[in-house]
Protein backbone atom coordinates (compact mmCIF):
# COMPACT_ATOMS: atom_id res chain seq x y z
CA UNK A 1 0.00 0.00 0.00
CA UNK A 2 1.22 3.44 -0.78
CA UNK A 3 0.21 6.97 -0.07
CA UNK A 4 -0.52 10.08 -2.45
CA UNK A 5 1.88 13.00 -1.83
CA UNK A 6 -0.13 16.06 -0.55
CA UNK A 7 -0.86 19.52 -2.57
CA UNK A 8 1.02 22.75 -0.89
CA UNK A 9 -0.45 26.16 -1.50
CA UNK A 10 3.15 27.70 -2.34
CA UNK A 11 2.11 31.23 -1.52
CA UNK A 12 5.72 33.04 -0.96
CA UNK A 13 5.69 32.89 2.80
CA UNK A 14 4.72 29.47 2.32
CA UNK A 15 7.46 28.73 0.02
CA UNK A 16 10.04 30.63 1.93
CA UNK A 17 9.54 28.94 5.05
CA UNK A 18 9.46 25.42 3.15
CA UNK A 19 12.64 26.04 1.50
CA UNK A 20 14.35 26.61 4.50
CA UNK A 21 13.05 24.00 6.34
CA UNK A 22 14.21 21.94 3.33
CA UNK A 23 17.93 22.92 3.55
CA UNK A 24 17.44 21.90 7.25
CA UNK A 25 15.70 18.53 7.02
CA UNK A 26 17.74 17.39 4.12
CA UNK A 27 21.19 18.33 5.34
CA UNK A 28 19.77 17.07 8.96
CA UNK A 29 19.21 13.63 7.37
CA UNK A 30 22.67 13.21 5.54
CA UNK A 31 24.13 14.32 8.39
CA UNK A 32 21.67 11.24 10.60
CA UNK A 33 23.62 9.10 8.03
CA UNK A 34 26.76 9.18 9.70
CA UNK A 35 25.85 7.85 12.63
CA UNK A 36 26.84 4.59 13.92
CA UNK A 37 29.70 5.05 10.97
CA UNK A 38 31.65 8.43 11.88
CA UNK A 39 35.74 8.07 12.32
CA UNK A 40 35.47 8.27 16.23
CA UNK A 41 33.31 8.08 18.78
CA UNK A 42 33.08 12.00 19.84
CA UNK A 43 32.68 12.73 15.93
CA UNK A 44 29.81 10.45 15.73
CA UNK A 45 28.56 12.22 18.46
CA UNK A 46 28.93 15.35 16.91
CA UNK A 47 27.38 14.90 13.48
CA UNK A 48 24.27 13.55 15.09
CA UNK A 49 24.09 16.16 17.46
CA UNK A 50 24.02 18.41 14.29
CA UNK A 51 21.74 16.79 12.41
CA UNK A 52 19.34 17.40 15.67
CA UNK A 53 19.91 20.92 15.60
CA UNK A 54 18.94 21.04 11.67
CA UNK A 55 16.36 18.80 12.53
CA UNK A 56 15.15 20.94 15.11
CA UNK A 57 15.22 23.91 13.13
CA UNK A 58 13.50 22.50 10.19
CA UNK A 59 10.54 21.32 12.30
CA UNK A 60 9.96 24.66 13.69
CA UNK A 61 9.75 26.17 9.66
CA UNK A 62 7.79 23.58 8.48
CA UNK A 63 5.02 23.96 11.66
CA UNK A 64 5.14 27.75 10.89
CA UNK A 65 4.35 26.89 6.90
CA UNK A 66 1.49 25.05 7.90
CA UNK A 67 0.22 27.61 10.24
CA UNK A 68 0.71 29.93 7.44
CA UNK A 69 -1.00 27.94 4.64
CA UNK A 70 -3.64 27.07 6.45
CA UNK A 71 -4.78 23.83 5.52
CA UNK A 72 -4.41 20.50 6.47
CA UNK A 73 -0.87 19.75 5.92
CA UNK A 74 1.00 19.29 8.66
CA UNK A 75 5.08 19.38 9.67
CA UNK A 76 4.80 15.92 8.60
CA UNK A 77 2.91 15.58 5.93
CA UNK A 78 5.22 18.53 4.42
CA UNK A 79 8.40 15.98 5.35
CA UNK A 80 7.08 12.63 4.86
CA UNK A 81 4.09 12.92 1.62
CA UNK A 82 5.87 15.02 -0.99
CA UNK A 83 7.79 14.24 -3.72
CA UNK A 84 10.96 14.93 -5.06
CA UNK A 85 10.10 17.91 -7.15
CA UNK A 86 8.30 19.35 -4.29
CA UNK A 87 11.27 19.51 -2.49
CA UNK A 88 12.51 22.62 -2.46
CA UNK A 89 16.07 22.39 -0.75
CA UNK A 90 19.31 23.71 -1.92
CA UNK A 91 21.58 21.05 -4.14
CA UNK A 92 24.62 21.64 -2.08
CA UNK A 93 22.28 20.05 1.11
CA UNK A 94 21.05 16.62 -0.63
CA UNK A 95 24.86 15.62 -1.81
CA UNK A 96 26.03 12.67 -0.83
CA UNK A 97 28.27 12.47 2.48
CA UNK A 98 31.00 10.71 0.17
CA UNK A 99 33.65 10.49 2.83
CA UNK A 100 34.43 12.49 5.96
CA UNK A 101 36.00 15.44 4.20
CA UNK A 102 33.47 15.43 1.77
CA UNK A 103 30.51 15.67 4.64
CA UNK A 104 33.02 18.43 6.39
CA UNK A 105 33.17 20.50 3.17
CA UNK A 106 29.49 19.96 2.99
CA UNK A 107 29.17 21.05 6.13
CA UNK A 108 31.11 24.41 6.44
CA UNK A 109 29.74 25.39 2.93
CA UNK A 110 26.28 25.28 4.55
CA UNK A 111 27.58 26.80 8.15
CA UNK A 112 29.12 29.70 6.81
CA UNK A 113 26.04 30.93 5.13
CA UNK A 114 23.82 29.59 7.73
CA UNK A 115 25.34 31.40 10.43
CA UNK A 116 25.67 35.07 8.26
CA UNK A 117 22.02 34.75 7.18
CA UNK A 118 20.34 33.23 10.62
CA UNK A 119 21.86 36.54 12.16
CA UNK A 120 21.00 39.18 9.89
CA UNK A 121 16.85 37.08 9.61
CA UNK A 122 16.91 38.09 13.22
CA UNK A 123 15.82 41.63 12.33
CA UNK A 124 13.15 40.07 10.12
CA UNK A 125 9.64 41.92 10.19
CA UNK A 126 8.17 38.52 10.64
CA UNK A 127 8.36 37.87 14.23
CA UNK A 128 8.19 33.93 13.91
CA UNK A 129 10.84 33.67 11.16
CA UNK A 130 13.13 36.21 13.65
CA UNK A 131 12.42 34.18 16.37
CA UNK A 132 12.91 30.52 14.85
CA UNK A 133 16.25 32.73 13.67
CA UNK A 134 17.59 33.39 16.82
CA UNK A 135 17.59 29.63 18.04
CA UNK A 136 19.80 28.99 15.03
CA UNK A 137 22.05 31.28 14.76
CA UNK A 138 23.40 30.07 18.17
CA UNK A 139 23.71 26.29 16.86
CA UNK A 140 24.91 27.38 13.33
CA UNK A 141 27.88 29.01 15.21
CA UNK A 142 28.95 25.83 16.57
CA UNK A 143 28.36 23.94 13.44
CA UNK A 144 30.48 26.37 11.45
CA UNK A 145 33.38 26.61 14.16
CA UNK A 146 33.33 23.34 14.18
CA UNK A 147 33.71 22.36 10.36
CA UNK A 148 35.87 24.85 9.73
CA UNK A 149 37.81 23.73 12.53
CA UNK A 150 38.09 20.04 10.92
CA UNK A 151 38.41 22.24 7.44
CA UNK A 152 42.06 23.10 9.17
CA UNK A 153 42.89 20.00 10.52
CA UNK A 154 41.81 18.25 7.34
CA UNK A 155 44.05 20.66 5.00
CA UNK A 156 46.64 21.45 6.87
CA UNK A 157 47.10 17.84 8.08
CA UNK A 158 48.62 14.99 5.91
CA UNK A 159 48.70 15.28 2.43
CA UNK A 160 45.78 12.49 2.15
CA UNK A 161 43.65 14.08 3.98
CA UNK A 162 44.75 17.88 2.48
CA UNK A 163 44.14 15.67 -1.36
CA UNK A 164 40.97 14.68 -0.19
CA UNK A 165 39.42 18.09 0.99
CA UNK A 166 40.73 19.85 -1.94
CA UNK A 167 39.21 17.56 -4.18
CA UNK A 168 35.73 17.58 -2.31
CA UNK A 169 36.34 21.78 -2.21
CA UNK A 170 36.43 21.73 -5.85
CA UNK A 171 33.41 19.01 -6.44
CA UNK A 172 30.99 20.68 -4.28
CA UNK A 173 32.15 24.61 -5.08
CA UNK A 174 29.63 24.87 -7.56
CA UNK A 175 26.62 24.13 -5.50
CA UNK A 176 26.97 27.31 -3.06
CA UNK A 177 26.07 29.91 -5.90
CA UNK A 178 22.69 28.97 -4.92
CA UNK A 179 22.48 30.06 -1.72
CA UNK A 180 22.49 33.76 -2.72
CA UNK A 181 20.16 33.10 -5.48
CA UNK A 182 16.68 34.94 -5.27
CA UNK A 183 13.46 35.20 -7.16
CA UNK A 184 10.19 36.88 -7.73
CA UNK A 185 8.57 34.84 -5.35
CA UNK A 186 11.31 36.39 -2.33
CA UNK A 187 11.98 39.10 -3.85
CA UNK A 188 8.54 40.58 -2.45
CA UNK A 189 9.31 39.29 1.14
CA UNK A 190 12.77 40.84 0.96
CA UNK A 191 10.75 44.52 -0.36
CA UNK A 192 8.83 43.44 2.67
CA UNK A 193 11.83 43.22 5.44
CA UNK A 194 10.57 39.69 5.87
CA UNK A 195 13.55 38.42 3.91
CA UNK A 196 17.23 38.90 4.26
CA UNK A 197 18.25 39.22 0.29
CA UNK A 198 20.82 36.91 0.49
CA UNK A 199 23.25 38.48 -2.03
CA UNK A 200 24.22 40.94 0.23
CA UNK A 201 26.01 38.08 2.62
CA UNK A 202 28.24 36.89 -0.06
CA UNK A 203 31.01 39.07 0.46
CA UNK A 204 30.97 37.89 4.28
CA UNK A 205 30.68 34.21 2.68
CA UNK A 206 33.48 35.14 0.44
CA UNK A 207 35.24 36.51 3.10
CA UNK A 208 35.11 33.65 5.88
CA UNK A 209 35.61 30.97 3.60
CA UNK A 210 38.75 32.54 2.16
CA UNK A 211 40.01 33.09 5.69
CA UNK A 212 39.63 29.34 7.01
CA UNK A 213 40.66 27.84 3.40
CA UNK A 214 43.74 30.12 3.67
CA UNK A 215 44.84 28.88 7.39
CA UNK A 216 44.16 25.20 6.35
CA UNK A 217 46.14 25.76 2.87
CA UNK A 218 43.38 24.67 0.63
CA UNK A 219 42.56 26.64 -2.56
CA UNK A 220 39.41 28.24 -3.20
CA UNK A 221 38.70 27.41 -6.71
CA UNK A 222 38.32 29.90 -9.43
CA UNK A 223 35.27 28.78 -11.75
CA UNK A 224 31.91 30.53 -10.68
CA UNK A 225 30.07 28.75 -12.97
CA UNK A 226 27.13 27.74 -10.64
CA UNK A 227 24.20 24.69 -10.56
CA UNK A 228 21.36 25.54 -9.35
CA UNK A 229 17.41 24.18 -9.40
CA UNK A 230 16.89 22.57 -6.06
CA UNK A 231 14.64 25.73 -5.16
CA UNK A 232 12.45 24.92 -7.75
CA UNK A 233 11.87 21.56 -7.50
CA UNK A 234 15.00 20.24 -9.67
CA UNK A 235 17.23 18.01 -8.21
CA UNK A 236 20.34 15.77 -8.50
CA UNK A 237 19.66 12.52 -8.35
CA UNK A 238 20.82 11.82 -5.12
CA UNK A 239 17.17 13.18 -3.52
CA UNK A 240 15.03 11.07 -4.50
CA UNK A 241 17.03 7.96 -3.09
CA UNK A 242 17.74 9.86 0.47
CA UNK A 243 13.46 10.28 0.48
CA UNK A 244 12.66 6.71 -0.68
CA UNK A 245 14.71 6.01 2.94
CA UNK A 246 13.24 9.07 5.03
CA UNK A 247 9.32 8.25 3.95
CA UNK A 248 9.97 4.21 3.29
CA UNK A 249 7.81 4.31 6.83
CA UNK A 250 5.13 6.67 6.32
CA UNK A 251 4.41 5.51 2.54
CA UNK A 252 4.39 2.22 3.11
CA UNK A 253 2.13 2.61 6.38
CA UNK A 254 0.57 5.65 5.92
CA UNK A 255 -0.37 7.63 9.46
CA UNK A 256 1.66 5.05 11.44
CA UNK A 257 3.06 5.94 14.68
CA UNK A 258 4.68 4.38 18.15
CA UNK B 1 -13.19 41.47 40.86
CA UNK B 2 -10.42 42.16 43.34
CA UNK B 3 -11.75 37.86 44.96
CA UNK B 4 -11.26 36.75 41.09
CA UNK B 5 -7.92 38.31 40.86
CA UNK B 6 -6.80 36.85 44.12
CA UNK B 7 -8.11 34.03 43.18
CA UNK B 8 -6.03 33.41 39.66
CA UNK B 9 -2.82 34.57 41.75
CA UNK B 10 -3.36 32.12 43.67
CA UNK B 11 -4.33 29.68 41.00
CA UNK B 12 -1.09 30.41 38.64
CA UNK B 13 0.99 30.13 42.10
CA UNK B 14 -0.04 26.87 42.31
CA UNK B 15 0.34 26.10 38.65
CA UNK B 16 3.85 27.64 38.90
CA UNK B 17 4.87 25.50 42.11
CA UNK B 18 3.73 21.93 40.09
CA UNK B 19 5.31 22.94 37.24
CA UNK B 20 8.10 24.24 38.23
CA UNK B 21 9.04 20.33 40.09
CA UNK B 22 8.99 18.94 36.77
CA UNK B 23 12.84 18.09 36.01
CA UNK B 24 15.06 17.57 32.90
CA UNK B 25 14.79 13.81 31.90
CA UNK B 26 18.23 14.65 30.90
CA UNK B 27 19.76 15.95 33.67
CA UNK B 28 17.62 14.98 36.69
CA UNK B 29 19.18 16.94 39.66
CA UNK B 30 18.04 20.07 37.52
CA UNK B 31 14.14 21.44 37.18
CA UNK B 32 12.81 23.15 34.46
CA UNK B 33 13.06 26.19 36.63
CA UNK B 34 16.62 25.81 37.40
CA UNK B 35 16.82 25.55 33.92
CA UNK B 36 15.57 28.81 32.89
CA UNK B 37 12.92 26.57 30.25
CA UNK B 38 9.77 27.10 32.31
CA UNK B 39 9.20 30.84 31.01
CA UNK B 40 5.60 31.73 32.00
CA UNK B 41 2.55 30.70 33.74
CA UNK B 42 -0.93 31.96 33.16
CA UNK B 43 -4.41 31.69 34.06
CA UNK B 44 -7.26 32.18 31.17
CA UNK B 45 -11.07 31.55 32.64
CA UNK B 46 -9.67 29.01 35.64
CA UNK B 47 -7.78 27.21 32.72
CA UNK B 48 -3.81 27.11 33.13
CA UNK B 49 -1.47 27.66 30.32
CA UNK B 50 2.13 26.88 30.77
CA UNK B 51 4.65 28.08 28.56
CA UNK B 52 8.19 26.51 27.67
CA UNK B 53 11.50 27.45 25.51
CA UNK B 54 13.41 24.83 24.34
CA UNK B 55 17.34 24.76 24.90
CA UNK B 56 18.39 23.87 21.49
CA UNK B 57 15.76 23.25 18.68
CA UNK B 58 15.87 19.49 18.34
CA UNK B 59 16.18 18.81 22.15
CA UNK B 60 14.26 15.47 22.47
CA UNK B 61 13.78 16.33 25.75
CA UNK B 62 10.63 19.47 25.13
CA UNK B 63 8.41 16.04 24.32
CA UNK B 64 9.03 14.66 27.42
CA UNK B 65 9.15 17.63 29.76
CA UNK B 66 5.56 19.07 27.61
CA UNK B 67 3.82 15.91 29.05
CA UNK B 68 5.56 15.78 32.38
CA UNK B 69 3.74 19.37 33.18
CA UNK B 70 1.09 18.38 32.32
CA UNK B 71 1.25 15.41 34.11
CA UNK B 72 2.41 17.70 37.35
CA UNK B 73 -0.33 19.87 36.36
CA UNK B 74 -3.31 17.18 36.64
CA UNK B 75 -1.84 15.36 39.95
CA UNK B 76 -2.17 19.29 41.29
CA UNK B 77 -5.89 19.35 40.45
CA UNK B 78 -5.86 21.66 37.57
CA UNK B 79 -7.76 20.02 34.09
CA UNK B 80 -7.27 20.23 30.44
CA UNK B 81 -3.76 22.15 31.14
CA UNK B 82 -1.84 23.60 27.98
CA UNK B 83 1.90 23.64 27.07
CA UNK B 84 2.91 26.13 25.00
CA UNK B 85 5.97 26.47 23.72
CA UNK B 86 7.81 29.60 22.87
CA UNK B 87 11.09 30.56 21.23
CA UNK B 88 11.31 34.26 21.43
CA UNK B 89 13.57 35.13 23.39
CA UNK B 90 15.82 32.26 22.75
CA UNK B 91 16.93 30.33 25.41
CA UNK B 92 20.06 31.12 27.31
CA UNK B 93 22.31 29.31 29.76
CA UNK B 94 22.30 33.08 31.57
CA UNK B 95 18.91 32.09 32.77
CA UNK B 96 20.22 29.29 34.67
CA UNK B 97 19.78 29.61 38.60
CA UNK B 98 22.69 29.82 40.94
CA UNK B 99 21.12 27.00 42.73
CA UNK B 100 20.75 25.20 39.51
CA UNK B 101 24.65 26.17 38.40
CA UNK B 102 25.32 24.28 41.87
CA UNK B 103 23.71 21.32 41.42
CA UNK B 104 24.73 20.73 38.42
CA UNK B 105 28.31 21.03 40.05
CA UNK B 106 27.52 18.12 42.03
CA UNK B 107 26.02 16.26 39.68
CA UNK B 108 29.31 16.05 38.09
CA UNK B 109 28.59 18.54 35.21
CA UNK B 110 30.46 21.63 34.84
CA UNK B 111 27.86 24.33 34.69
CA UNK B 112 28.16 26.85 31.99
CA UNK B 113 30.50 29.79 32.18
CA UNK B 114 30.20 32.71 30.01
CA UNK B 115 32.81 34.71 27.96
CA UNK B 116 33.88 32.39 25.71
CA UNK B 117 33.89 33.65 21.82
CA UNK B 118 31.37 31.34 19.62
CA UNK B 119 33.45 31.95 16.61
CA UNK B 120 36.98 31.75 17.41
CA UNK B 121 38.59 28.31 15.98
CA UNK B 122 40.33 26.36 18.64
CA UNK B 123 39.09 28.92 21.33
CA UNK B 124 40.63 28.48 24.52
CA UNK B 125 37.99 27.90 27.61
CA UNK B 126 38.77 27.48 31.28
CA UNK B 127 36.89 25.11 32.58
CA UNK B 128 37.21 24.13 35.94
CA UNK B 129 36.89 20.11 36.32
CA UNK B 130 33.62 19.31 38.62
CA UNK B 131 35.53 16.36 40.31
CA UNK B 132 38.71 17.94 41.51
CA UNK B 133 38.41 21.60 40.86
CA UNK B 134 41.63 22.02 38.73
CA UNK B 135 41.84 24.04 35.78
CA UNK B 136 43.69 21.70 33.94
CA UNK B 137 41.82 20.29 31.65
CA UNK B 138 41.13 19.69 27.75
CA UNK B 139 38.04 19.74 24.87
CA UNK B 140 37.54 15.78 24.01
CA UNK B 141 34.38 17.06 21.62
CA UNK B 142 32.59 20.28 21.31
CA UNK B 143 29.55 17.80 21.34
CA UNK B 144 28.37 15.34 23.96
CA UNK B 145 25.77 12.95 25.22
CA UNK B 146 23.03 16.06 24.94
CA UNK B 147 22.68 19.06 22.65
CA UNK B 148 23.62 21.27 25.81
CA UNK B 149 26.55 18.91 26.68
CA UNK B 150 30.42 18.90 25.45
CA UNK B 151 32.92 16.19 26.85
CA UNK B 152 36.07 17.33 28.35
CA UNK B 153 38.94 15.61 30.37
CA UNK B 154 40.63 16.70 33.50
CA UNK B 155 44.61 16.30 32.95
CA UNK B 156 44.85 16.44 36.79
CA UNK B 157 42.77 13.70 37.96
CA UNK B 158 42.55 12.37 34.60
CA UNK B 159 38.58 11.69 34.53
CA UNK B 160 36.41 12.64 32.17
CA UNK B 161 33.43 15.11 32.22
CA UNK B 162 30.20 16.46 30.79
CA UNK B 163 30.21 20.66 30.42
CA UNK B 164 27.11 22.45 29.97
CA UNK B 165 27.86 24.56 27.00
CA UNK B 166 27.32 28.15 27.02
CA UNK B 167 24.64 29.06 25.00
Amino acid sequence: MTVASITVSETPLVLYALRRADDALILGHRLSEWCGHAPMLEEDMALANMGLDLLGQARELYAYAAKVEGKDNTEDTFAYLRDVRQYRNLLLVEQQNGDFARTMVRQFFYSAFADLYWRTMMTSRDATLAAIAAKSEKESAYHLRHSSEWMVRLGDGTEESHRRAQIAIDDLWAFTGEMFSVDDSERGLVDAGIAVDPETLRPQWLKIVSGVLAEATLARPANDWMQKGGRIGHHTEHLGHLLSELQSMQRSFPGATW
Amino acid sequence: MVNHVTRDMELRQRAWDAAAQVVDPEIPVLTIADLGVLRDVSVHDGEIEVAITPTYSGCPAMNMIAVEIEVALERAGFRKPMVRTVLSPAWTTDWMSDDGRRKLKEYGIAPPQAGSGRRALFGVEQVACPQCGSTDTETLSEFGSTSCKALWRCKSCREPFDYFKCH
